[in-house]
């Protein structure tokens, strides 16, 4: 069912030139959704973000929002607003009249822009940083300014530019965790742009999946990673292997690859290698053919029987972990 | 001896000589001789070493002084608001309207054309142009807007602050090119996001981003104006007076003691104009 809210784009195309960037998108953002548009760098969606912030102009198609069409609204008259990949805070000024920039715009009185940035520096834990100026901070507290300065304007979507890159592997996880919470509270639509499948399979409701400006598959984490539509789809998501059989190809997960020594199964293949991560060690191995395949197996099954590298094997698996590939 | 076996006090010393030695011989040394000069005695047909003061006292209670350094500041204020005003939008322009790297580079070097003459050869030519017969005059007349020659346009105070903008526009234009290219566009367009229009982004974020770069525009402007002498005088047909002629007249007559004294009185009014320049923006960040 559509809601009030729901952000979408029909058709939603940009150009440079004969290139398109991004290629007739069509999407329904649910409402106060965590969705992530995710993909390799090139792949339209960054430029997507910014056509629905409104700081890229669309050649062809509509962005509506709810009941109006923001194709070509300016970027803080459309109920979205953007959080910078590199933060963008102004550096001449402090810390909370970075956040209140926007209402001083609009032209409110200094005391109760104050008091309104601080109720958004407490949300995000920075009160104390108030008076500060942004190089004074670390990367983790930037952000959190970004955040508050994207949230005071009270916006209906949240578009996130790959907001967790510029961070040290620890911070990113705990600032994913951090944000999950805040969309969770506001109620708000984040759109958060990623090339990274975990970080979009950690936050997201819904996934988007783009290659080459167009949309390869969308929907939960859990549809996508289970049952990769395409071999884009399954080779970037990873953990998975993308065999040709006779009518295409097909998709296994590597978890659901079965190695045995001999006996029952499609496929031989040689080990080249085997890599221990803890609770699971990961073989690698290629195929008569040159495919490179891989299986997930847990610790314990693997060093009951370890594979030596060289050593010849047989892939298996279950009917029903197989699943086509389209294209 | 290897430079690594000394201790690092000498090394450090050893280190900074040269630099030390050239600028105390042509910079320290010239100065400590003028104001040692200022001090001397002089007469209408002598001058020679003493330590008084009567220099001073007569350039500081003189009513010229006055006078010369009221003008001199006039030219100052005019030629430093014109220059930042045509100096910054010229680079805001290049920096933010100009979209290729190549355009911008073309028009930079396209700004300093005027540079591969000298200052003197750029003034002179503005005498055919603006003189009673002049180019600017007849076309005037000849539209109809005027009956008469205007005799303001040259040899008077506008034709002096029109040469100084048109020589040093430039030195203004380079700093503050320099630190807008600087500024990360996302800034820009986080003010977009948050509502800004083109007016509140110029006065909220480019202004007090490229301030730096006004600032140090702004010293060169003010001192090359302040120590000027020759724009002076070929632009204002010898009509007016700024501390910079009134020292070379006084070199002129060999009244030594008289330009020196003159000369250290206006090298600590133009310090202490850069030092309340510096007070007010800090240019650190831009060196």
């Amino acid at each position: 069912m559509r809601d009030a809210l729901d952000l979408e784009l029909a058709s939603l195309t940009k150009r440079y030139g004969a290139a398109a960037a991004v290629d007739a998108v069509s999407h329904v953002f649910a409402s106060g959704r965590y969705c992530c548009l995710l993909g390799p760098s090139g792949c339209g969606k960054s430029t997507t973000l910014r056509m629905i912030a409104g700081h890229e102009t669309a050649t062809s198609g509509d962005i509506v929002l709810g009941a109006d069409n923001i194709t070509h609204a300016p970027p803080a008259a459309r109920g979205t607003a953007m959080m910078f990949q590199s933060y963008a805070l102004f550096p001449h000024l402090s810390v909370w009249e970075n956040v209140a920039f926007s209402l001083k715009m609009k032209g409110v009185e200094k005391n109760e822009r104050r008091r309104r940035a601080m109720t958004l520096l407490e949300m995000v834990e920075i009160a104390p940083m108030a008076e500060r100026r942004p190089a004074q901070l670390s990367g983790g507290q930037q952000q959190r300014v970004a955040l508050a300065r994207a949230l005071i304007t009270e916006p209906r979507v949240l578009l996130l530019d790959e907001p967790l890159s510029a961070l040290d592997p620890f911070l990113r996880v705990r600032m994913r965790v951090e944000l999950k919470r805040l969309q969770r509270e506001l109620g708000v639509t984040f759109i958060h742009v990623t090339h990274g499948q975990d970080e979009a399979m950690a936050l997201s409701d819904d996934i988007i999946v783009m290659n080459g400006g167009r949309i390869e598959q969308s929907g939960s984490p859990r549809e996508v990673f289970d049952a990769p539509r395409t071999e884009f789809v399954a080779r970037f998501m990873g953990g998975h292997n993308v065999l040709a059989n006779g009518a295409g190809k097909i998709a296994v997960r590597a978890d659901r690859t079965r190695l045995s020594r001999s006996g029952e199964g499609a496929l031989s293949a040689t080990v080249t290698g085997a890599e221990f991560q803890g609770t699971v060690v990961i073989v690698a191995m290629r195929a008569a053919d040159g495919a490179e395949l891989s299986a997930t197996l847990s610790d314990a099954a693997f060093y009951a029987d370890p594979f030596d590298p060289g050593a010849t094997v047989t892939v298996g698996w279950d009917h029903a972990d197989q699943h086509a590939l389209a294209g | 001896m290897t430079l690594a076996r000394l201790p690092s006090a000498v090394t450090g010393w050893l280190l900074a000589t040269p630099l030390a030695l050239v600028l105390g011989f042509f910079l320290v040394l010239p100065i400590l001789m003028i104001v040692t000069v200022s001090f001397w005695t002089a007469t209408e047909w002598s001058y020679g070493p003493d330590f008084n003061l009567e220099n001073y006292v007569f350039l500081l209670t003189s009513p010229v002084t006055l006078q010369v350094y009221i003008k001199t500041f006039t030219y100052v204020l005019l030629s430093w608001f014109f220059c930042l005003t045509i100096g910054f939008t010229v680079a805001f322009f290049l920096a933010f309207h100009v979209r290729s790297l190549v355009w911008q580079v073309a028009l930079f070097l396209l700004c300093t054309i005027p540079f591969w003459t000298s200052n003197i050869i750029r003034m002179i030519s503005w005498i055919p142009f603006l003189g009673r017969n002049g180019l600017a005059n007849s076309t005037l007349i000849e539209l109809g807007l005027i009956d008469a020659p205007l005799e303001w346009l040259l040899f008077s105070d506008f034709a002096v602050v029109l040469a100084f903008v048109h020589l040093y526009t430039l030195f203004m234009v380079v700093p503050i090119f320099n630190t807008m290219m600087r500024i990360d566009r996302s800034l820009i367009e986080a003010a977009r996001d948050a509502g800004a229009s083109g007016f509140q982004i110029l006065t909220n974020v480019i202004i007090p981003l490229t301030k730096p770069g006004i600032m140090i525009g702004s010293i060169f402007v003010v001192t090359l104006v302040m120590g000027d002498f020759i724009t002076v005088r070929f632009m204002s047909g010898g009509n007016s007076a700024s501390v910079g002629r009134v020292i070379s007249n006084e070199i002129a007559l060999l009244q030594y003691p008289a330009a020196a004294a003159s000369a250290v009185v206006l090298l600590i009014t133009v310090l202490i104009i850069i030092a309340a320049m510096l007070r007010a923006v800090d240019i650190r960040r831009e060196l």
